[in-house]
């Protein structure tokens, strides 16, 4: 079971490092992003101190989202999907294994790169590590949450933006604590509860998103 | 065994077949014949439990595959048309990652030793994505040559192969059939037989004369 | 009904149910029509004047079982998405697509009317109250399963696709609100709380669930007439629909 889950890791691991462009542009839509808000609020810093927590998760939200596209759809094209729904594992252990691989190519850059883009903001170290802390828990749970929309709209005309109408509301909590924790840091009260909130998320994503996108998966290869 | 009886398949709101039914004993091929669109790839896919029939059942050592979806998958290898490569791996990391997906860690070295067997020589180490179609499809079908599963179901094994590669998979078949393998395949090609029994299954109401 | 009890699974099927659903149409209709005119006349001219929110209070009369019924269409359109899952029923996927249109339409009732209310008595239209945007995120999940549901083409995946859809969000509406509520304490600046359970009289009260009932009739000969159609588009190459009166004339 823990060799498929990481000869699937590794697969698509190897995938991305041959393709490396998909990585960087979703790295890029996040730095782009935040870049922006600057342009349009204006460089007060005071102010943009304030908006940091709000702006850095939304843009995470955002990339994530984009990302999500290829989570399965191109094993869906191949082929290769319907030889891992033959697989005599079990189903959700393949899909634990893509959404980590996901994770680690679309998500961790953008959790490492987070502090520095956070200096565009004028935040304080102790801002950064909360920052650097709650996405750290936060993306993860995107990622897996997410994996359901994807395996829902595969193979759908249209797919992409209907992935954004059907993720976007169940990312809510995430956006709410993860924004929060940060924002408690900057206020001084501590990120502490916040960040229980994300772990126990992220705890919960992780047991039930699996079971409920290899469903979908077999449902969306049928 | 294989058991299959009064399977019916819906796509869409349309009835693609109904009442299908065969046993399938070791030894024995099935041959599925019908014309495009009778629904022969949605059938194997059924078989493989794929897609879930609106009304009959399949029987694998007389339990329904439903109530036993991972010893039935280990026993199963399915090869559709789509060859299910990653263009940017190599022919070897292809092979090892679907042979691990069923079940079998496969070494570098007996993964490259079955492509040569599949006359892909030279090419073992190049990224799929430069081989031609008959050459992917040799990559997929080298899994035949590991992969110890006895029911094996094929889609169109023998598209896009040359005359000495369809030979070649033609001496697979019968080795597999004459070692009590299975076999259920759609092809537009004679497999002849050395030992075990042939089949056929017909899907299509279409007189035999139609287009 | 009482050998409906007996015969429940027969009307699972949807040419036993399309008939029954037929008979069910004109009473609730009716029902709705004669509470509606009850539930408003009360409402309207028999409820006193609030003595602080003056008459502009009165919308609550539709806003407050428009939020009720928003929700509860919603745990509706779950419990078919589980039987649906659960014993592959056709008919229960059908009623969960036809309820969707008046669930969501009376989301977007409650949005509208706690606007309307909102700009007397908060002097604006919006405020980010953690019940409004509960609402208004349950809106979104309305219109993400429509979305979906009109996406895909083949019947039978659609049906089992947007029920996975259902019961994600159902885990998800607890956790969405609750953080909700948490985000809207800490952001104490706009919130309004709305006391009224303890001052309102009993006229307002029964005036309230009797539009609440109102609204229950409408939902019911609504999605009785939706499901009558749907089912007759996705079972239009069936026998028992070819010899039907109404398709035969």
């Amino acid at each position: 079971m823990f060799e498929l889950f990481r000869v699937i890791v590794q697969r698509d691991l190897l995938l991305a490092m041959r393709r490396r462009s998909d990585i960087l542009s979703t790295l890029f839509f996040f730095v782009i992003v935040i870049s922006l808000f600057p342009l349009g609020i204006g460089p007060e810093p005071s102010i943009l101190r304030e908006i940091a927590p709000g702006i850095f998760w939304v843009a995470a939200l955002l990339a994530s989202m984009l990302a999500l596209e290829r989570l399965f759809a191109v094993d869906y094209v191949d082929g290769s999907l319907e030889q891992m729904l033959l697989s005599p594992q079990p189903v959700f252990i393949l899909v634990m294994g893509k959404v980590l691989a996901h994770w680690l190519v679309t998500g961790l850059p953008l959790v490492i790169l987070s502090p520095l883009l956070g200096i565009q903001y004028d935040l304080s170290n102790e801002v950064l590590s909360a920052l650097l802390l709650s996405l750290l828990l936060g993306t993860p749970a995107l990622s897996l949450i997410g994996s359901i929309g994807a395996a829902l709209t595969l193979g759908i005309r249209g797919g992409g933006v209907l992935v954004s109408l059907l993720v976007l509301p169940l990312y809510i909590p995430v956006l709410i604590f993860g924004a929060g924790a940060v924002e408690a840091t900057v206020s001084g009260l501590g990120g502490q509860g916040h960040l229980s909130m994300l772990g126990a998320i992220l705890i919960g994503a992780l047991v039930l998103a699996p079971l409920a996108t290899s469903a979908a998966l077999r449902i969306s290869a049928e | 065994m294989l058991e299959v009886a009064g399977l019916q398949c819906e796509r869409g709101d349309r009835c693609l077949f109904s009442d299908v039914g065969f046993r399938l004993q070791a030894g024995e091929l099935l041959y599925l014949h019908g014309h495009n669109g009778s629904g022969k790839t949605t059938l194997l896919r059924t078989l493989c439990g794929l897609i879930e029939p609106t009304a009959g059942k399949i029987l694998w050592q007389g339990k329904s595959i439903r109530k036993q979806r991972e010893e039935y998958a280990a026993e199963l290898v399915y090869i559709g048309h789509k060859n299910a490569l990653k263009d940017d791996l190599t022919g070897v990391e292809n092979l090892r990652v679907s042979c691990a997906l069923d079940g079998f860690k496969v070494s570098r070295q007996k993964a490259w030793n079955a492509l040569e067997r599949m006359g892909l020589k030279g090419h073992e180490d190049l990224p799929t994505q430069v081989l031609s179609q008959g050459q992917k499809r040799r990559v997929t079908l080298a899994r035949l040559l590991i992969d110890k599963s006895r029911l094996w179901i094929l889609d169109e094994p023998f598209t896009a192969l040359d005359v000495n590669a369809s030979q070649f998979l033609q001496s697979i078949l019968q080795k597999h059939l004459a070692a009590g393998g299975m076999v259920i395949l759609t092809t537009h090609q004679e497999v002849e037989l050395t030992s075990g029994e042939i089949k056929r299954l017909r899907l299509g109401w279409k007189k035999h004369n139609d287009v | 009904m009482k050998k409906g009890l007996i015969h429940w699974f027969k009307y699972a099927s949807p040419a036993s149910f399309y008939p029954l659903a037929g008979r069910i149409i004109p009473w609730a209709a009716v029902i709705a029509v004669l509470l509606f005119a009850v539930g408003l006349y009360m409402s309207l001219f028999v409820a006193p004047m609030d003595y602080k929110q003056g008459e502009g209070y009165r919308i609550i009369f539709i806003h407050v079982p428009a939020a009720w019924m928003s929700m509860f269409i919603y745990v509706v359109m779950v419990f078919w998405a589980i039987i649906g899952l659960a014993v592959n029923t056709r008919l229960s996927a059908m009623m969960a697509q036809a309820l969707a249109p008046t669930g969501a339409m009376f989301t977007f009732l409650a949005l509208w009317t706690g606007a309307f209310w909102g700009k007397p008595m908060w002097g604006t239209w919006w405020v980010w109250d953690a019940r409004l945007t509960s609402e208004l995120i349950l809106l979104f999940l309305y219109i993400g399963y429509i979305a979906l549901r009109g996406s895909i083409d083949d019947n039978r995946r659609a049906d089992r696709a947007s029920g996975i859809l259902l019961l994600v969000g159902a885990v998800n509406i607890p956790i969405i609100h609750y953080s909700v509520k948490w985000w809207n304490t800490l952001h104490q600046g706009s919130s309004v709380s709305f006391q009224q359970g303890s001052s309102m009289s009993s006229i307002m009260l029964y005036g309230m669930l009797i539009m609440a009932l109102a609204c229950w009739a409408y939902t019911i000969a609504v999605v009785m007439v939706r499901v009558r159609s749907v089912i007759l588009q996705r079972e239009k190459d069936t026998k028992w629909v070819k010899n039907l009166a109404e398709i035969q004339s």
